[in-house]
């Protein structure tokens, strides 16, 4: 109600509308004289998400300050400082740097729940393209890996392995091996006709056409299978962690905690600090398949 | 200028003027039942450039893929050596990760030339199709005209004495494609091969050839062949001379015949 009660000239959206503007005329009008051209761009491309992140969090003030429940008292939601305040240990007991060791944690599981999912998947991915009797054997169990519901599997998972950091990667691998598997596989399989009958001409073998053929065309899908897979990857970090409440105390553990003890400042910086980490996945295969693509591969 | 029928019954051997690629009453009938080719008997000799010109779909290509062992005939028989065979296909197909050096060492890769040799014939190449300067660029960074020398270049490592053209400038622009059909012929001239190739433009098969064959639409056959008298080399006015003029038009005349 404070969000549609909001004057149209009211600060964040006079921020936004003042963001989209100067974006538009930046690229069809004159140029401000003063600001360089890297400035400027910089500014157009983080004005506008800037400009949100600024009405987001005066929206969260004005509701965290105002809006009451029907007892009339204050909702649980706390402010966005008492949030920043808990990153460095809580008002409420709990001990500094809890949250990083939690982050640490949470870092390491997915990272080599990844790690083995990438292994397993390209290997995997390559034997189908290599032979159709591995695709047709195994696929239908990848689609298998990919459908079952990850939150009923991780209780059995417990159960037969417990619930120390090998249980917690091995949901990582499950969940982050299925997009590893498909997208491998279908750049393998990109490699046109005509780049085959080349090989085929000059007698390439099976292991040639693999290293300078299939492998090299399938580079793009397949870090878009290993990007996809690092946010997978750490969103099965914290499925485990939340399910096992025994066990190391990683970013899952910790939000089962906070959750259970109604502290909402602490949960969100949790949550918060796990999507960062899931982002900083993202980009890093981001980046690594431009650097390893761009040069030559236009996005089709 | 004769429409007739060559039969060549020598084996292929690499003497001047004897035959490197020889048709043999080839016929091809595809699973799916479609008949391409039926009854196609020509050969290509050593110093010769054949083109054969017919519409689109009547059965060109498929003379290349099974000269080059990518397919075989349903009957008859393709007598080449297919150890070494140049193969331009219509489309430059070239491997978009590699720049334009690494594209050119692709087959000498393949068939593992020793480092030095390989780096010679490839400076060799890429100086002969114009591309010094271009080495680092990518396919993408290319023309559709310069992709084409790529892909002409990287078969020219391997000097071989029969190269095949499937359409190979059928996608560029007239320009490019006069001069690239200039540029081919010199490379014709100076490296010795025997060149078939396939189009559909009168005029670049009158310009390029020392023999055309004319095919039918499905099942393609030969319906005419002519020699083409003029000498080498060919200068680009020769396309204006009255003589490229006459033979063109009857070239054209036995076309639509075969296609009505």
């Amino acid at each position: 109600m404070t969000a549609t009660g909001l004057p149209p000239d009211s600060p964040d959206t006079r921020a936004a509308g003042r963001g989209l503007a100067g974006a538009g005329t930046g690229s069809t009008l004159s140029v401000p004289r003063e600001s360089p051209p890297a400035v400027r761009s910089l500014l157009t491309r983080l004005g506008p998400p800037l400009a949100v992140f600024v009405g987001f969090i005066i929206l969260w003030y004005l509701y965290a300050r105002f809006v009451l429940d029907e007892n009339g008292r204050k909702t649980a939601l706390p402010y966005p400082h008492d949030v920043v305040s808990s990153f460095f240990g809580g008002a409420d007991g709990s001990q500094p740097g809890q949250l990083l060791s939690a982050l640490w944690l949470t870092f390491l599981v997915s990272l080599i729940g990844l790690v083995i999912a990438i292994v397993l998947g390209v290997t995997f991915a390559v034997l189908m393209s290599q032979a159709k009797w591995v695709e047709t054997s195994f696929y239908p169990y990848a689609i298998l890996l990919q459908t079952v519901p990850i939150l009923a599997l991780v209780p059995l998972i417990g159960l037969l392995f417990g619930f120390g950091f090998s249980a917690r990667i091995l949901v990582c691998v499950i969940i982050a091996l299925f997009p590893i598997i498909t997208n491998t596989l279908f750049g393998l399989k990109s490699a046109e006709k005509s780049q085959h009958e080349l090989f085929t001409l000059h007698g390439a073998g099976t292991w040639t056409r693999l290293t300078k053929l299939q492998l090299p065309a399938s580079l793009p899908a397949m870090f878009t299978g290993f990007q996809i897979s690092a946010g997978l990857s750490v969103i099965g970090a914290i499925v485990g962690g939340f399910f096992f409440g025994r066990g190391p105390k990683d970013l899952g553990n910790r939000i089962l905690l906070y959750s259970s003890r109604l502290r909402p400042g602490e949960l969100i910086a949790a949550v918060i600090l796990s999507a960062l980490l899931g982002i900083v996945f993202f980009q890093f295969f981001g980046w690594a398949r431009n650097r390893l693509t761009s040069s030559w591969y236009q996005g089709r | 200028m004769t429409a007739d029928a060559t039969t060549g019954a020598a084996v292929p051997s690499g003497r001047p003027g004897s035959p490197v690629l020889q048709f043999d009453q080839v016929g091809k009938i595809f699973p799916d039942g479609t008949e391409a080719l039926r009854d196609v008997s020509f050969t290509v000799d050593k110093g010769q450039f054949v083109t054969v010109v017919g519409p689109s779909g009547c059965g060109k290509s498929t003379l290349l893929r099974l000269a080059s062992g990518l397919d075989e005939p349903t009957s008859g028989r393709c007598v080449v050596d297919r150890s070494n065979i140049g193969y331009v296909f219509q489309d430059a197909t070239l491997l978009p990760w590699r720049t334009v050096r690494h594209n050119i060492e692709l087959f000498a890769e393949l068939h593992e030339m020793p480092k030095p040799d390989m780096e010679r014939a490839v400076t060799g190449a890429i100086e002969l199709v114009g591309l010094s300067g271009f080495e680092q660029h990518y396919p993408a960074q290319l023309s559709g005209g310069m992709r084409m020398r790529v892909s002409l270049a990287r078969s020219l490592v391997m000097e071989p004495p029969v190269f095949l053209f499937d359409e190979p400038f059928g996608a560029l622009d007239e320009i490019t494609r006069e001069r690239l059909n200039e540029e081919t012929l010199a490379l014709f001239r100076r490296e010795g091969f025997a060149g078939l190739f396939i189009t559909h433009s009168i005029m670049e098969a009158v310009f390029m050839s020392t023999r055309v064959h004319v095919m039918s639409g499905r099942p393609g056959t030969i319906v005419a062949s002519y020699d083409v008298p003029f000498d080498y080399p060919r200068h680009p006015e020769l396309r204006f001379d009255p003589t490229f003029a006459e033979l063109s038009g009857e070239i054209n005349h036995a076309l639509r015949g075969a296609h009505t």
